[in-house]
C-alpha cells in the first residue's frame, strides 16, 4: 500500500519553483486586486477631488498606515503558511501603530472646539465606509485564502488573520481614493 | 544509525533534488521517510493505537506531497517534516479525542536516538541475534528490525529472495525455540 503511495507520488513529480509561496501569495493579492478595483472603478469612481487630496499629506499619512498594516499582514501571513512558522512580532507592532494614530487623532481633536470634534470623529462616511471597506477587500480575502488552502498554515485561525491584515490594507487604500474624510477610517 | 546532522544533511539535499523535479531522489526520499515517519508514529501512538501508525505514514506522506511548496530550500528540512508529522498526529488524537496532550516545545525532535528503555529492548535483542548464524542475523536486521524489503535484504547478502525468507524463518524459528522457555 505505501509502496504504491511513494511509486505513484514519485510518478507524477513536478518541480516546485523557488519562491514558490511568495509567488503564490502576490499572485492571489494581484487577482483579488484586479477584482476589486474592477469593482470600485464601475461602482464608485475616484473621489473628485483625488488630485487635491493627493497634494495633501492627510492622504499619505493614512495610506502610509494603511499600508504598513498591510505589510505587517503580509510578513505574518509567509511566515505562517509554512506548518514550521513562528513569528511573534508583527502582532505587537501593529496594535503600536494603531496607537500611535490614535495619538495622532487624539492631538488633532485637542486643538478643535466640540462641533468639529464630531464632525471630524463622526465624518460624513463613517456609515457607509466599513461596509465598502469589507467590500473592497472581500475578493482580495478570497483569492488569499484559496491560495493559503494549497499551502500548510499550522494555525489555520492565526494564518487567516494575517490575511486578513494584508487583504484590508489594499482595501482601505482604495476606498481612501474615493470617499476619505476622516482619521477613524482607518479602523 | 547516522548522527541526526547527517540525516539532516542527507535528507534535506534529497529534499531540494525532488523540489527541482528528481523523480528518482524524490522516490529515495519518501521510501527513507517512511521508515523514519513509522518509528515516529509507533513511538508516539497509544499501544491500542498501534495499528494506526501506517496511516498516518500514508497520510503524512500526502501531506508532504500536497504541501511540499511550504518547504522553503532555506530553512532545515527535519524541522519542516517533524511539523507536518506532528500536526497529522495532533489530527490522529483529535479524531479519536484521545485527550493526550503534546506541549508544541517538549516534543521530542524526530530523529533522536532511542531513550534507554529502548537501548535495553536492543541489548536483548543483540544478545539474542548473535545466538544464529551472521548472515540470519544480518537478514533478520534488515527485513524485521529496519524494514527492508525481503528483496533489498536478499540482494544485500548476495543470495536469492527464496533463500532470505527461508533464512530469515529458520532463524526466527531457532530464536522462539531458544526463548520460549520450553519444548514445543
Amino acid at each position: 500500500m505505501t509502496d504504491e503511495l511513494i511509486a505513484r507520488l514519485s510518478n507524477n513529480l513536478k518541480p516546485v519553483p523557488h519562491n514558490a509561496v511568495q509567488l503564490m501569495i502576490l499572485g492571489a493579492l494581484a487577482i483579488g486586486g484586479v477584482v476589486a478595483v474592477s469593482a470600485l472603478l464601475m461602482e464608485l469612481g475616484f473621489r473628485a477631488d483625488i488630485d487635491v487630496a493627493m497634494l495633501g499629506p492627510v492622504f499619505w499619512i493614512k495610506s502610509a498606515y494603511t499600508m504598513a498594516i498591510a505589510v505587517l499582514g503580509g510578513v505574518l501571513t509567509l511566515t505562517l503558511v509554512r506548518p514550521e512558522g513562528r513569528i511573534k512580532w508583527p502582532w505587537f507592532a501593529a496594535p503600536i501603530l494603531v496607537l500611535i494614530l490614535a495619538l495622532g487623532a487624539a492631538t488633532q481633536l485637542m486643538g478643535t472646539d466640540q462641533q468639529t470634534a464630531m464632525v471630524y470623529i463622526l465624518g460624513g462616511s463613517a456609515l457607509v465606509c466599513p461596509w465598502l471597506i469589507v467590500a473592497l477587500s472581500s475578493p482580495i480575502l478570497a483569492t488569499l485564502l484559496v491560495a493559503m488552502r494549497r499551502l500548510a498554515p499550522a494555525n489555520p485561525t492565526l494564518a487567516g488573520l494575517a490575511a486578513g491584515m494584508l487583504a484590508g490594507g489594499p482595501g482601505r487604500g482604495f476606498i481612501r481614493s474615493t470617499v476619505a474624510k476622516t482619521a477613524w477610517h482607518s479602523f | 544509525m547516522s548522527e541526526p546532522d547527517t540525516t539532516e544533511t542527507r535528507l534535506r539535499a534529497l529534499m531540494l533534488e525532488s523540489l527541482n523535479g528528481d523523480a528518482g531522489a524524490y522516490r529515495t526520499l519518501l521510501s527513507e521517510l517512511r521508515r523514519h515517519l513509522y518509528r515516529y508514529f509507533t513511538r508516539r501512538l497509544h499501544a491500542a493505537h498501534a495499528a494506526y501508525a501506517e496511516d498516518l505514514v500514508q497520510e503524512t506522506l500526502l501531506a508532504i506531497h500536497s504541501r511540499r511548496m511550504s518547504y522553503d530550500r532555506k530553512r532545515p528540512f527535519t524541522a519542516w517534516l517533524h511539523a507536518v508529522a506532528h500536526h497529522k498526529f495532533v489530527d490522529h488524537v483529535r479524531r479519536y479525542s484521545l485527550r493526550v496532550t503534546v506541549p508544541l516545545d517538549d516534543d521530542a525532535p524526530l530523529f533522536a536516538r532511542d531513550d534507554t528503555a529502548d537501548a535495553a529492548t536492543r541489548m536483548d535483542l543483540d544478545t539474542a541475534l548473535h545466538t544464529v548464524p551472521k548472515r540470519t542475523e544480518t537478514l533478520i536486521r534488515k527485513v524485521r528490525i529496519e524494514g527492508a524489503s525481503i528483496a533489498e535484504a536478499a540482494k544485500a547478502s548476495n543470495m536469492s529472495e527464496t533463500a532470505a525468507k527461508v533464512s530469515i524463518h529458520r532463524g526466527l524459528k531457532a530464536l522462539t525455540a531458544r526463548f520460549s522457555g520450553g519444548n514445543k
